[in-house]
Parts: C-alpha cells; sequence; structure tokens
C-alpha cells in the first residue's frame, strides 16, 4: 500500500526530517525553500498528516538522555496475541509496540521518568496478561538517528 | 547536559508534535507558560547538546512502502562489541545500532542493528553483505522482520496531562 507523493510531498519528508528551522516561524521558512506559501505547506503537513505519511513533527530525544526506557519482548501465544498487544498498547508510557516474526514475538518501548517507573510499568504488564517479559535496557548506542533517506 | 524540569515539560509537550500554525513555538510556549524565545533557546539548547538527536519531520516508513523491517541480533563477545558495531554503522542500509543485555536464556543477543527496505529479499541481501563484509557472519544471529504495528507515537517521558493533546499512533526509527 504505498502511497504516491508529489514533488513537493516529497521534498518535505526527505529535507526537513533534521534541522527543521529552530525560529519563530519556521513553517514561513519551509514554504520559502520550496516556493509556495506558508498556507499552502501548512495544508501539505495536514495531509501528510492525515494520509499516516508523517508521524510528527518534532524532536527525537537521545534514549536514556532524560527519564528512562527500555525496550521489552515477550512472548505471547498467538492466539492471544491481539489482546496483549491492545492491553500493552493501552499503557501511556509505551510508545511503540509491534509483532516480530519469533518466539518473542511481542516488542516493545516503555519510557518513564525514572528506573523506577519503568519497573512498575512493566510489572502491571505481567500482571495484566499473565505472561513473562523480557526487559533489554540499552548499553550503547553506536548510531545517529539522521532520519530516513527516501529512494 | 543538564536539563530541567521545565525541558522535560518542553519534551513532554512537543510528544505529539509541534502544531501545524504559523507560530508553533509561541503556542507551545503557551501551554506551558514560557515565551516563544525561551521555547526556542531551550530547544537549540537541547539539540547543541545533543539530548535532542534530531528535529524535524518523523516519517513513517511504512505508509512508504518500506514494509520490510528486521532487527538484527547477534551474540558477540562483550569486548568485541564496540569495535563490530564501528563496522556496522558504516553500511547505509543500517539505520539503528545498540548493545543491549542478554536475557538468558530466552534471549543470547547483544548487538541490534535495524534495516529497513521495500522488500524482504533486499533487505536479507543486505544483512548478508553486512555479516560478510563486517566479520559478523562468524557469531550466532537471526533475523526478527517485524509484523503488525500495534501503536507507534513520541515517547513521553513526563507525566502532565494538562497539556498532552490527543496521541497519535507508528514503527520505528524513533526511540527503542
Amino acid at each position: 500500500m504505498t502511497v504516491q507523493l508529489s514533488k513537493n510531498e516529497e521534498r518535505i519528508l526527505n529535507d526537513f526530517q533534521r534541522d527543521f528551522p529552530l525560529e519563530p516561524r519556521p513553517y514561513e521558512r519551509m514554504a520559502g525553500n520550496l516556493g509556495i506559501t506558508e498556507e499552502e505547506l501548512l495544508e501539505i503537513l495536514g495531509d501528510l498528516k492525515k494520509r499516516n505519511v508523517v508521524s510528527r513533527i518534532g524532536p527525537v530525544v537521545k534514549p536514556q538522555s532524560i527519564g528512562a526506557s527500555t525496550l521489552a519482548a515477550m512472548f505471547v501465544p498467538k492466539k492471544r496475541l491481539s489482546k496483549v498487544a491492545e492491553i500493552v498498547s493501552g499503557f501511556d508510557a509505551v510508545n511503540h509496540n509491534y509483532e516480530r516474526e519469533h518466539r518473542l514475538n511481542l516488542w516493545f518501548v516503555v519510557t518513564a521518568a525514572d528506573g523506577a517507573g519503568v519497573q512498575a510499568v512493566l510489572e502491571k504488564i505481567e500482571e495484566q496478561t499473565g505472561l513473562t517479559v523480557i526487559s533489554l535496557p540499552l548499553l550503547t548506542s553506536f548510531h545517529i538517528d539522521l532520519g530516513f533517506e527516501l529512494k | 547536559m543538564m536539563i530541567d524540569g521545565i525541558d522535560e515539560r518542553l519534551l513532554g509537550a512537543l510528544a505529539d508534535g509541534l502544531p501545524l500554525t504559523p507560530h508553533p513555538y509561541a503556542d507551545v510556549g503557551n501551554w506551558l507558560g514560557l515565551s516563544e524565545g525561551q521555547v526556542l533557546s531551550r530547544l537549540r539548547r537541547l539539540v547543541s547538546g545533543g539530548v535532542i538527536k534530531r528535529f524535524g519531520v518523523i516519517v513513517r516508513h511504512r505508509e512508504l512502502g518500506y514494509v520490510a523491517n528486521a532487527m538484527v541480533v547477534w551474540d558477540i563477545p562483550d569486548q568485541l562489541v564496540s569495535g563490530l558495531a564501528h563496522k556496522a554503522i558504516g553500511f547505509e542500509c543500517v539505520t539503528l545500532c545498540y548493545e543491549r543485555p542478554r536475557s538468558l536464556p530466552d534471549w543470547p543477543y547483544n548487538l541490534f542493528c535495524m534495516i529497513h527496505g521495500k522488500s524482504r529479499e533486499t533487505v536479507l541481501k543486505q544483512i548478508e553483505e553486512l555479516n560478510k563484509e563486517t566479520g559478523l557472519q562468524y557469531w550466532p544471529s537471526e533475523v526478527l522482520f517485524s509484523g503488525k504495528c500495534f501503536k507507534q507515537k513520541g515517547a513521553r517521558y513526563h507525566a502532565a496531562p494538562e497539556i498532552e493533546p490527543e496521541s497519535v499512533p507508528e514503527l520505528a526509527l524513533g526511540v527503542a
């Protein structure tokens, strides 16, 4: 289900994944670079969000620099997967939650103000699902996320 | 760098993204009782201090046809992780590379790379190349393709319900 992108949409996605203008009228600046009006740009961005191509405009925070987080995984019996995933997604502290093709088939990221907060969420998930959660907190990040180049 | 409670609230307020309005930083400032200038100078400081890795458009690559997302994991002697990881990140296809602890007996792997592509075949080929050229091929490894995405949104580090707009669901290049 690949979406079709216009030239301007493609440029917006490629050129502004980082170094988004940190100045009072960022959209006006972006629009100027593209040769369109601010109003047109905002409309395109709103549309990209509505079509789910853009998640949001904002910061990607370096892991562990603020608060605490972990990558967690569970073995979920196939039949229970969507139900358990729903329980996990229901926690505000869970941001990414997805299936992977493995015996450990449900993977999610838990973020909280501190380690105790993360632990509390993991325990609640275990309690509510009756399943064991494996926690794999980050030790070292070797890569700076520079965004994603569309080809 | 040092961050304070206001920085945390600011990042919390941006978890769902910058508003699509002509003066978005001023609007975010309004939610928090900060001026536009204060919001901007705090954000610039967080970027230059490395707390914010990047600030910009966050794309859901699945919607763009990058549907093959592999998490490749290896079990490598701890003292070799850093050297091999630095080789791995030289490969364009590797979007994220992390060391994480093992969780024995269920999970023996300690090096994680994320690779995204338009098809499984392409991704598997890239993994094969990565394995061969770095020497990673000599260590036990598994490839975990992602299936259904149940939730994706910005991380919340701080509970500040009065300023949190609607939550947005995606997969990621994000924090993990």
